[in-house]
């Protein structure tokens, strides 16, 4: 059954992961088990979308599913479960921009992939960057925009965070529409990813080598 | 237009389109060099996009907010005064000389009027020198494609209007139009249609119109200044993809994703039921301009956002067909894929020859060449980084290498590959000026 449950939800099958969660609850299997499979199946559903197989709208449909299993099985769960996390990311949009498409999906994928995600939202003040940095004590920073203004607010958010002497505490990664590696030598940015998932590669070889 | 036009052949339409494109009414030269100025860019541009050799390169810059940041003023004050706006624009065209004219129509006042909540602007919930911005949200709800589906403009009326403006609130209150068809159905549509609430809405729509109308008295003055100049404008229509109609500013991009696995059939319907709509926008703004060009800014088909399979399910057939409608009616849709189409450029290239223009940002445009450069003119694609960040030689080194491989035998136009907005002064010069040089064909 809880393989079936890997599967239903790796391929997309709504109803029927829903189904055979509220079925493993009602049996009385462990709640920390059913998550468990969930992220087993959200595993493969990020190796689908790395692989070009998966897009967007499998994605949400992931996420949403996630939601709703997590939403069923809460009630039932002893205490929250302690997940070990391989290292922190605080991400948001850069100052004048509100688009939050690209980032939700980093977001998510970061989250699949065992980090702790601190995510800022958008149209975030480089200062709010800097004060999240310093409570959160993340490795990775990631810095979303979409406009090209972005360039410039990620120059300044990077500036703001060395004036306030941490550049060399975190790797900074920037991405985007209409992001590249020139845009990451204006800013001053540690690298680039040219999707989502070289976000999630980033950030996993960063946190590895230390 | 006359009479016979229904009678007329597609290409004849369009010949008649140009034609009307070429030769402006209204339009008093300043002098014969201007009048054969604007004859001769007019043509580069036509033979570019009929995929013939023009006497040099096309281009045609997407403006953004460049002109404002290069007149020296804030984005919120080219939205909040018509007059400067308009300087602002015409100073960029009468200083870099591009082959088309582009104008300013976002005027602030208006949407601060009717209570606009689809974006933000300048002033309005972001600041002074940011680009106005969509709010994506659910605006339309996840049961209500029968509702869209059953009457789109009462749709629209009554649930989706009352949603993003918010003085129209009140037409939530009224009742569908076909109630109202006889006598004794009289009274309930009067009951509603005369509520005072109703009168309120209309005369915020009042004042939103004395202000439109002075920003569209100035924006016209302004352009047939600089066509009288020599310089055409480009737009004539514009409109959409279906799926981005609901996806952008209905369903939202969470919203019409989920609904390609929950509910793909009433997706479909939607957008059929959109499609010919779409065509009637871009053919009326092509109409009332007497220009030929529709603009048609694509989103979420694009590379990443859905696989091959679902572009060619959800995304291309209606796309397909709103610029098959369009070309039949003698226009020339400008489909501009933003982002990346290299995965969809076999998809696409399933259009009548010469009949559209593709504008692209990302795409690889060597690749585009080979596969579209046969059927379509294309159009790009100086990326944002180096006109923002770069240098003028960096500049130069890009254009020269898109001329080369993008220009070669014509059916090429050049520009950014999204809009100049932040751009170096001396690069839009550098990217405008080589263009001319180097673009010469033969």
């Amino acid at each position: 059954m809880a393989d079936d449950l890997v599967s239903a939800l790796a391929s997309m099958k709504e109803e029927e992961a829903l189904k055979i969660a509220g079925e493993m609850l009602d049996s009385g299997q462990d709640p920390v088990h059913i998550l468990e499979m969930c992220r087993k199946g959200m595993d493969i559903v990020g190796k689908r979308f790395e692989q070009g197989e998966y897009f967007l709208p499998e994605l949400m449909l992931a996420g949403e599913m996630l939601n709703q299993i997590s939403d069923m099985v809460q009630p039932k769960l002893a205490q929250t479960s302690k997940t070990e996390h391989l290292g922190k990311v605080v991400i948001g949009t850069v100052e004048g921009d509100i688009h939050d498409i690209g980032k939700n999906i980093v977001v998510f994928l970061l989250d699949v992939n065992g980090f702790e995600v601190f995510d800022l939202g958008v149209d975030v003040p480089a200062q709010k960057f800097v004060e999240a940095i310093n409570n959160v004590q993340p490795q990775v920073v990631g810095l979303s925009g979409f406009l090209t203004l972005a360039y410039g607010s990620m120059k300044r958010t990077i500036a703001a965070i060395k004036d306030a002497g941490l550049r060399d505490k975190v790797k900074i990664m920037i991405g985007g529409g209409q992001i590249n590696e020139q845009v990451k030598e204006y800013a001053g940015a540690d690298a680039y990813g040219k999707d989502a998932m070289a976000g999630v590669s980033l950030a996993k070889a960063w946190i590895g080598g230390k | 237009m006359d009479r016979e036009w229904g009678g007329l052949s597609p290409e004849a339409k369009l010949e008649k389109m140009f034609e009307s494109w070429l030769t402006p009414q209204g339009i008093d030269f300043i002098s014969s060099e201007a009048e054969k100025a604007y004859q001769e860019r007019v043509t580069r541009i036509k033979d570019a996009m009929q995929l013939r050799v023009p006497d040099r390169v096309p281009i045609i810059p997407y403006l953004g907010n460049f002109p404002a940041h290069y007149a020296g003023m804030t984005i919120q004050e080219a939205m909040y005064d018509a007059d400067r706006a308009c300087r602002a624009n015409e100073k960029f065209t009468f200083d870099f000389a591009p082959d088309a004219h582009s104008s300013s129509s976002v005027p602030g006042r208006v949407y601060d009027i009717i209570d606009y909540k689809l974006y933000v602007w300048p002033g309005h919930g972001i600041g002074p020198d940011t680009p106005f911005q969509c709010v994506e949200a659910e605006y339309m709800k996840a049961d209500e494609y029968d509702e869209l589906i059953q009457d789109p403009s009462d749709f629209w009326m009554r649930i989706y209007l009352p949603r993003v403006i918010g003085v129209l609130e009140p037409l939530s209150k009224l009742s569908p139009m076909p109630d109202m068809a006889e006598i004794v159905s009289l009274l309930g549509f009067i009951m509603r249609y005369g509520m005072p609430e109703i009168l309120g809405a209309f005369e915020y729509l009042v004042k939103a119109r004395e202000e439109a109308m002075k920003w569209g008295e100035v924006i016209s003055a302004s352009n047939k200044k600089v066509m009288k100049a020599g310089f055409p404008m480009l737009t004539g229509g514009s409109c959409k993809a279906p799926f981005d109609v609901l996806g952008d500013t209905l369903r939202g991009t969470r919203g019409i994703m989920l609904d390609m696995y929950r509910r793909p059939d009433k997706l479909l319907e939607a957008m059929e039921r959109l499609t010919p709509l779409m065509i009637n926008t871009a053919v009326s703004g092509g109409r009332s301009s007497a220009r030929p060009v529709v603009m048609m800014p694509l989103h979420k088909g694009a590379d990443g956002f859905m696989s091959d399979e679902q572009y060619k399910t959800f995304y291309w057939p209606t796309l397909r067909k709103v610029m098959l409608g369009i070309i039949d009616e003698g226009l020339i849709p400008i489909p501009f894929a933003e982002g990346c189409y290299n995965s969809r450029l076999e998809i696409i290239r399933d259009l009548p020859k010469g009949k559209v223009v593709w504008r692209f940002d990302d795409t690889d445009m060597s690749r585009a060449k080979e596969i579209l450069g046969d059927r379509a003119c294309i159009y790009g694609n100086v990326p944002a980084p180096i006109l923002d960040t770069g240098t003028p030689d960096e500049v130069k080194a890009y254009c020269k290498q898109l001329i080369d491989v993008a220009g070669k035998g014509g059916g090429f136009i050049l520009s950014p590959g999204s809009s100049l907005d932040m751009a170096k002064p001396e690069n839009v010069r550098a990217m405008i000026e080589f263009t001319k040089e180097y673009g010469m064909y033969g």
